[in-house]
């Protein structure tokens, strides 16, 4: 039970960041109707500034907890802006040029953007993974186990995770059901035309909601690696193909499932680490994904493909 | 706005020629829609009457010819800027937007209005339609197709149009309906002055109602009048009123 406890808390804090990811993909599938493969690596350049932010001020653990608090807020605010700025340019370098062009035409560009993305931090950055020490410690034990056996721990960091996770995706849902630019974005996702001519920005509303998916990633790698300390170049692609797996298991085009998507995938993988065997967490996820996808071709909150008016 | 521009028609189509790839759908149309009145295009299925109505909101655009409203010429704007100056559209095939409530329908009809005014258009609209007010936390795509044309008008004059342009408002409803939805654009040109360009293909009402008419056939006009001369004239009513008068 406490072991169990312990893996709930280790899935959940890595299906938040796998949800924030995947609402990039879902959000940008729901109003293009097509992939942003290069959105794993605007995750992976928020993680990147993110870390040169945090070397440049000095940060470490021993900060006091006013300051700490404060220099993250302007690293995450940095890390969002570096990003959102590379999810508008991808859009408008590797999408706009090619909308109604023929469907593969787009993918293409993305990902070629986004091998230029990972070699230019491959060149400037390095190789070889970048460390950081840990700056958010401590934690709480919820279960004291017997010498040290069965106990039950969650970090700040985890904590940090979770609580930053659900507020952001409550904002956001409010933002998308409730205010002028969410009923725009869902009005481009269901007839953009007519949403043309009823005076929105077709346009901007696609940038936006490129920009709009690229600081949650952005959240997301800052995350990322205060959690586990170290990144590469590579993070953007791993992460980038769980989410988007994440997606599609909650139903390519819907929030609400982009977000249990990534809960899931992360429970799963951490569950399966824990009980079974870590060499196959991604096998077991990708399993479920096909089980899931062989009996709700949509995804588990996906809207069925019949509802085309 | 000049002496000379408050005279003018409000909306005048000049030359107009479009092309969907090679394919030529207008050959040069010429329409004015004069302040304050009705005026119908009708015409058989495929003359290029929404193509008409598209380009006037910019979607597609015009290869050759101009459109002015208001004596300011807009015929290279994009469509969101053309709809954001009083021109709404209740386009095609109504186009509610399926997964939204009626009232985020009518929101987003509100889009392109300058002040905020929303509470009281949108009671105005009720007063029209109280049928979309006993509906307003329905999903548009749940409604009958009577409602959704009257959701499409409804969203069309949450903007507080000047010009309102109605394609096919009267498509596959039952007789009643469309009587009921030509009564409000009758009132609303009445009393509130607004000035509908209405295309039709079911003629017969469309014709009543309009001060002026054109028919177009093939992607050009081929004849115009008032809509008492249109309704008199043997090859009108042999092509566009058999059948259609409920
Ligand atoms: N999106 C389009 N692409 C290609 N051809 C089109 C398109 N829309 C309409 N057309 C063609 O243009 C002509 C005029 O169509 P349309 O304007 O819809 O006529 P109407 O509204 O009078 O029925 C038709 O021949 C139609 O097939
Ligand atoms: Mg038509």
């Amino acid at each position: 039970m406490e072991y169990f406890l312990q893996q709930l808390i280790n899935g959940l804090t890595l299906g938040s960041i796998y949800g924030l990811i995947a609402i990039g993909y879902t959000m940008v599938y729901g109003i293009i109707g097509m992939i942003n493969f290069a959105h794993g690596d605007i995750f992976m350049v928020g993680s990147f500034i993110a870390m040169m932010m945090i070397v440049a001020l000095g940060l470490t653990a021993s900060a006091g907890l006013a300051f700490l608090l404060l220099a993250l807020v302007l690293v995450l605010i940095v890390a969002m802006v570096f990003a959102s700025v590379w999810g508008w340019t991808v859009e408008r370098l590797a999408y706009r040029p090619l909308r109604g062009s023929f469907r593969l035409a787009p993918l293409i560009t993305a990902i070629g953007m986004s091998i230029v993305l990972q070699n230019f931090v491959q060149v400037t950055q390095g190789a070889r993974v970048k460390p950081l020490p840990p700056i958010v410690t401590g934690g709480f034990t919820l279960v004291t186990g017997v010498n040290g056996h069965n106990a039950v721990q969650i970090s700040t960091m985890q904590i940090v995770i979770i609580v930053t996770t659900f507020l952001l995706m409550t904002g956001f849902s409010l933002l998308i059901s409730k205010t002028r630019l969410g009923r725009s974005q869902r009005a481009c996702e269901q007839d953009s035309k007519m949403a043309a001519l009823l005076g929105v920005n077709v346009d901007r509303t696609i940038s936006l909601t490129f920009v709009m998916g690229a600081a949650l990633a952005a959240v997301a790698g800052l995350m990322f690696l205060l959690y586990y300390g170290v990144i590469d170049f590579y993070i953007g692609f791993l992460a980038g193909v769980k989410a988007f797996t994440a997606a599609v298991l909650g139903g390519i085009g819907s929030l609400p499932g982009a977000m249990l998507g990534g809960l899931l995938i992360g429970l799963i993988e951490t569950f399966w680490s824990g009980y079974f065997s870590v060499e196959y967490k991604d096998v077991a996820a990708f399993s479920i994904l096909v089980i899931v996808l062989i009996f709700m071709p949509s995804g588990l909150l996906g809207r069925p493909e019949v509802e085309k008016v | 706005m000049s002496e000379a521009a408050s005279e003018q028609p409000l909306l005048q189509v000049r030359g107009v020629q479009t092309y969907y790839g090679k394919i030529c759908a207008l050959r040069g149309v010429d329409v004015d829609v004069p302040r304050g009145k009705i005026v119908t295009l009708i015409g058989a299925n495929g003359a290029g009457k929404s193509t008409l109505m598209m380009t006037i909101c910019g979607s597609p655009k015009p290869r050759e010819g101009r459109v002015i409203y208001n004596g300011e010429d807009i015929t290279g704007l994009p469509t969101h800027e053309i709809m954001s100056r009083d021109i709404a559209q209740s386009p095609e095939g109504r186009r509610i937007f399926p997964r939204m409530t009626v009232l985020e329908n009518l929101q987003m009809g509100a889009m392109a209005s300058k002040q905020d005014t929303f509470d009281g258009d949108l009671r105005r609209i009720f007063d029209l339609f109280p049928r979309l007010k006993e509906r307003q936390a329905q999903r548009g795509g749940t409604l009958s197709g009577g409602e959704q044309q009257m959701l499409a008008i409804g969203r069309a004059l949450m903007s507080r149009p000047k010009l309102l342009l109605l394609d096919e408002p009267s498509l596959g409803l039952a007789p009643l309906i469309v009587k009921q939805i030509f009564n409000v654009i009758q009132e609303l040109n009445r009393t509130d002055g607004l000035t509908v360009f209405l295309v039709e293909q079911n003629a017969f009402h469309a014709l009543r109602l309009a001060h002026h008419a054109y028919v177009m056939v093939n992607g050009a006009i081929t004849m115009q009048g008032t809509g008492k001369e249109l309704l008199a004239r043997e090859e009108v009513r042999a092509a566009y009123l058999e059948g259609g008068r409920h």
